[in-house]
């Protein structure tokens, strides 16, 4: 092994804006950008995972508890919820492309459009959690559920609102994602050379859309 | 004045307590982590010590049960998820990873920072914990007893688990992506020193597996701030979820916690033999199948919990191959002294009590793999004493034997030799005497969290104390030598082990950088039979 | 004066002996390979020590080595699962004819109940040479069941019933403790086997003073107007149970259960998870009001009615 200078032409560099110190160049950057943020999803799905597994033991031990209870909740609104996911997703597609393309302004409003359907999207969820709440479907506070099926149904609920509230958080999380990806936009940081973030905080956003894929028809659509 | 003292390094190149807290250089975030593991060491340590002292006397009756049950749960937790899990990727890996790569940092340093911060929060919500009344639920967690029935600060204990786990996460995360994307031109995957495929198998699991006991702790926290039922029978839940859930991640953890510590021999065993280690390809990518394998043995923790026979012997089956590469890896270093030039430094020593004590762990593992004969020895002092033979014999002897390594690239000093030695053989000698006992109380049907106990498994238990206190002082010779070495150790050059490896070729302390230029590699790893 | 030192517990039962030849191989392959390892070591490094004119020889990897050292650890390990699944597997089977025993786990003792009327606390009298099927429940946290000297051992785990067998060789009290750590008198929940011969077992049994758990459970019977539903012959209310223990019944969405004592006691406290087929979900659970012991005794009272095949 070798350290000898005259053989070494990549100087050190520190940061230059165009890429950090520890990086030999931009292109490297964004590689590691990209594949750390996919590693992180990677997490994210055994993290979630857990709860899946945990939701399927029980819905297989008491099929019959699961589907009562998936029967109380509003199959309207978690469908309109989807809707407005998928859109943000498409949105949020459109504002990386316009970021490739260097379209300032179009991005903006992409990113402004995914941020407000995901607050939508939390606006429609919260919703349903009240209305939950004021039926005493809350495991935990005063719940009440009318049969035979009451305990199971409570695991039930107990699933619903552990993984709707952990992907509820995500999305909360991603929307302050955006609207600092938003703030960075109006101080011209991106442009077709350099738009990692919009891409790897997209991927992040079009992951916690399918973590939703997923729950919708296990959650909602049981036995219907 | 010697050349240490003005060359400009990564200690001196700054000053202040900020440019320590918020220095994103991975030395400085390394040596943060140092000095965090060995305080929870300690503590960890303290709570061993009265667990022994304890079992001196059949009777219990130093402490109280409640006191001896909440000593055996904050010594396991602490010393696993404080100490043994970050200590030598956190330690060893952060420093030398940028630096066995020819590279200038890691990929994400800000994050790496982080990583210690969170470690930080986690470990002083824990602490926290412990102060305030500790945690008595035995560092697994089962439910219903931590969901429902303890009466202890489960919530604030969890809740520390659970923030520490991010840390292990981001540090995996940070080093995949740095081994992926930043090795110096000419390092290609199979040229790389097997500490490098060591901490990559470590991060997949890290990374994997971590969120899974996340979830697991989440769950606890929701059962018991909101009597859910999740993990309640007579809520219709089921324990044995949780179980199945904890050990998902909690298997695997303990490869996080070995492999590490096998990349370290693999660097130590190959520079005091002055030879390439024997088998690189098969050392290197027994270290993926270890990682890969170990995640599908986690049912092998359950065979007697009530789960169906056939899913014990598929996973008995499973835990047998997963002790394959393993031993793979034992014959490898061993056929690595063959022909060599063997020098016995205390890296060495340690590297070599690694070698044997890892195998006699290793190897009592397949009684517990061996679906009959682990009925009658779960739960008791057998594994205590299995685990402890891979953890202590193995995990913290192949640190202690890195610390020792890489202390002169670390701090620009030599450790006392003579001194060294000493402490390696205490800490040998101890360490056998403590735990080998351990094997018959087992056997003998002593169960495990027991602190009283019939009167005729006394004479083990007192072997095995006093064998404690020994390996203790075998702890405490190397702390107090190293401090000493900081201010009045021989300086060391750049290379003083004459080893192969990039971080050799830079000098010691390195500077901030790491490499005044990128270097480019030519060579094989281990490449003693070339001399330069 | 002489230590006595102890190394293993006295085999006390029929599965101890062939458990204990199992182990003792494996630590043979354990000391071997040890031993193998260590005398490489230490061989490997006096030859090979570092002085002056001996220099490392480069020694290329040979992969016959490899395939060695790998097929010859599969081997065994291939051997010592088989052997011990094996061992395993015939130790999972129930024995035919084995009398069946009642235990309750609960924080920190093990209640146990005899069918033929005898209860017991921290102890349990069983005969030699009989095999002997303990049912075990936990009232509260997961416990654990472990004979030492019998080489047996079984989780207890809270909603549902674990079952355990063994069948004793030597007369004697052997140590049963619990192997699960269940919180703060863990290691006080500790007891006795007594293992007696059939004759002074038959004596003890008669010997005591307490109601057969059956005539308990026939108090709650009718105590919480099981009779109401359960007429004891077929209703339109609820299923017969005279007779039925042991059998198998199809329940409603097709699948065929048997009528043990798991499916008593889910009936009792889950009734409408599983409803037999021809009648409707309308019996209401007891989960609250029923403890485990009770819940023995109502299933002693349910066999008592008469099985479908084996006698208790």
């Amino acid at each position: 092994m070798t350290s000898i200078p005259e053989s070494s032409p990549v100087p050190v560099q520190v940061s230059d804006g165009v890429h950090d110190h520890q990086f030999d160049d931009a292109a490297q950057q964004q590689e590691a950008a990209t594949l750390g943020m996919w590693l992180f999803l990677a997490t994210e799905v055994l993290f979630f995972g857990g709860l899946f597994t945990g939701y399927t033991v029980y819905r297989s031990a008491y099929p019959k508890a699961f589907g009562e209870a998936s029967r109380h909740l509003d199959i309207v609104l978690g469908t309109v919820n989807t809707g407005v996911l998928l859109l943000s997703s498409f949105s949020m597609a459109m504002a990386v492309q316009s970021a490739q393309l260097g379209k300032r302004w179009r991005l903006l409003g992409f990113l402004t459009s995914t941020a407000v359907l995901g607050a939508a999207f939390l606006a429609i969820k919260f919703t349903e959690y009240a209305h939950k709440f004021h039926e005493h479907l809350v495991p935990g506070l005063q719940f009440a559920f009318a049969g035979s099926e009451s305990p199971h149904a409570q695991l039930f609920f107990s699933f619903y609102f552990a993984m709707t509230g952990l992907h509820a958080l995500h999305m909360i999380i991603g929307i302050v994602m955006i609207v600092v990806l938003m703030v960075l936009t109006l101080a011209n940081t991106f442009g077709p050379e350099y738009h990692t973030p919009i891409e790897t905080i997209g991927l992040y956003w079009h992951f916690v859309d399918i973590i939703w894929v997923f729950l919708f028809p296990l959650l909602y659509l049981v036995s219907r | 004045m010697t050349y240490a003292d003005v060359h400009e390094n990564y200690l001196n190149a700054s000053w202040g307590w900020r440019s320590w807290l918020l220095t994103r250089d991975h030395k400085r975030i390394a040596l943060l982590y140092l000095i965090s593991i060995t305080l929870f060491f300690f503590v960890g340590g303290f709570f061993a010590l009265l667990i022994r002292l304890e079992l001196l006397t059949p009777a219990g009756d130093l402490v109280q049960a409640e006191t001896y049950n909440k000593l055996f749960t904050m010594h396991g937790l602490i010393m696993i998820f404080f100490f043994l899990i970050p200590s030598i990727p956190s330690v060893l890996g952060n420093f030398l990873i940028p630096l066995m790569i020819g590279a200038r940092d890691l990929a994400f340093p800000r994050l790496n920072l982080l990583s210690w911060y969170i470690y930080i929060v986690g470990g002083v919500f824990t602490l926290a914990a412990v102060v305030t009344g500790g945690v008595d639920t035995g560092w697994t967690f089962y439910t219903p007893y931590s969901s429902t029935y303890a009466n202890s600060n489960v919530i604030l204990t969890a809740l520390g688990i659970f923030i520490t786990g991010f840390s292990s996460i981001l540090t995996g995360l940070n080093f995949i992506v740095t081994i992926h994307k930043m090795r110096a031109p000419g390092l290609t995957w199979f040229r790389l020193p097997l500490f490098i495929w060591a901490h990559y198998a470590t991060s997949l699991i890290m990374v994997l597996g971590t969120p899974v006991l996340a979830i697991s702790i989440t769950l606890i926290l929701l059962e018991r701030s909101f009597h859910i039922g999740i993990f309640d029978p007579k809520l219709g839940g089921d324990p044995l979820l949780f179980q199945h859930l904890f050990w998902f991640y909690s298997h695997p953890a303990v490869y996080i916690m070995i492999l590490p510590g096998m990349g370290v021999v693999s660097e130590i065993i190959t520079c005091y033999s002055r030879k390439k280690i024997f088998g690189y390809t098969f050392v290197a990518l027994s270290s993926l199948a270890i990682a890969a394998l170990g995640f599908l043995v986690w049912g092998h923790h359950m065979f007697v919990s009530g789960q169906s026979p056939f899913a014990g012997m598929v996973f008995s089956m499973l835990s047998f191959l997963v002790a394959i590469p393993s031993g793979i890896k034992v014959f490898n270093w061993t056929a690595t002294l063959y022909k060599g030039s063997i020098s016995f430094d205390a890296p060495m020593l340690y590297a070599l009590g690694f070698i044997g004590l890892f195998t006699i762990g290793g190897l009592t593992g397949l009684f517990l793999a061996t679906l009959a004969v682990d009925v009658h020895v779960h739960d008791t002092y057998f594994v205590i004493a299995h685990f402890h033979y891979i953890m202590v014999g193995g995990a913290v002897m192949a640190y202690f034997g890195g610390i020792h390594f890489w202390w002169p690239k670390i701090t620009g000093r030599l450790y006392p030799e003579v001194w060294a030695r000493i402490a390696a053989l205490i800490v040998f000698i101890g360490f056998n005497l403590t735990f080998f006992p351990q094997f018959l109380l087992g056997y003998l049907g002593m169960p495990r969290r027991y602190h009283a106990y019939p009167e005729e498994f006394q004479v083990w238990n007192v072997m095995s104390t006093a064998g404690a206190s020994i390996l203790g002082l075998g702890y405490l010779i190397p702390i107090i030598y190293l401090l000493w070495s900081l201010r009045y150790g021989r300086v060391a050059t750049e290379n003083p082990w004459n080893a192969k490896g990039l971080e050799w070729q830079t000098p010691s302390p390195p500077p901030e950088t790491n490499f005044a230029a990128t270097p480019i590699v030519t060579e094989e790893a281990y490449s003693y039979d070339i001399h330069t | 004066m002489l230590i006595e030192l102890p190394f293993w517990p006295q085999e006390a039962s029929t599965v101890a002996g062939s458990v204990d030849v199992l182990s003792l191989f494996l630590a043979l392959v354990a000391f071997f390979f040890s031993f193998l390892i260590f005398l490489l070591i230490f061989f490997f490094a006096i030859r090979y020590r570092r002085r002056p004119g001996l220099a490392a020889t480069p020694v290329p990897t040979r992969l016959s080595l490899e395939v060695l050292w790998t097929a010859v650890p599969l081997g065994l390990t291939a051997v010592m699962f088989t052997w011990g699944s094996g061992l395993y597997m015939h130790n999972q089977q129930d024995p035919p004819g084995a009398m069946n025993i009642y235990v309750v786990g609960k924080q920190w003792m093990w209640t146990v109940e005899h069918l033929e009327g005898r209860r017991e606390i921290g102890e349990l009298h069983v005969p030699i040479g009989r095999p002997v099927k303990l049912i075990l429940a936990s009232q509260d946290v997961i416990h654990d069941f472990f004979i030492p000297a019998f080489r047996v051992k079984q989780d207890v785990v809270p909603g549902r019933y674990t079952t355990l067998w063994f069948e004793a060789t030597r007369i004697g009290s052997y140590r049963l403790v619990c192997a699960q750590y269940c919180g703060t008198r863990h290691s006080g929940m500790i007891g006795n086997v007594v293992v007696m011969q059939p004759q002074d077992y038959q004596n003890w049994l008669a010997s005591g003073a307490d109601d057969p758990p059956a005539k308990a459970g026939e108090r709650l019977f009718h105590t919480f107007s099981c009779a109401g539903c359960h007429e004891l012959q077929a209703s339109q209310k609820g299923p017969p149970l005279i007779g039925m223990y042991g059998k198998s019944v199809r329940m409603e969405s097709g699948e065929t259960v048997a009528f043990d004592d798991g499916y008593i006691r889910e009936s009792i406290l889950n009734p409408n998870e599983k409803v037999v087929e021809g009648y409707r979900p309308i019996m209401p659970t007891f989960r609250n009001q029923l403890n485990e012991d009770e819940i023995i005794q109502m299933i002693a009272y349910i066999r008592s009615l008469g099985t479908g095949d084996a006698k208790p």
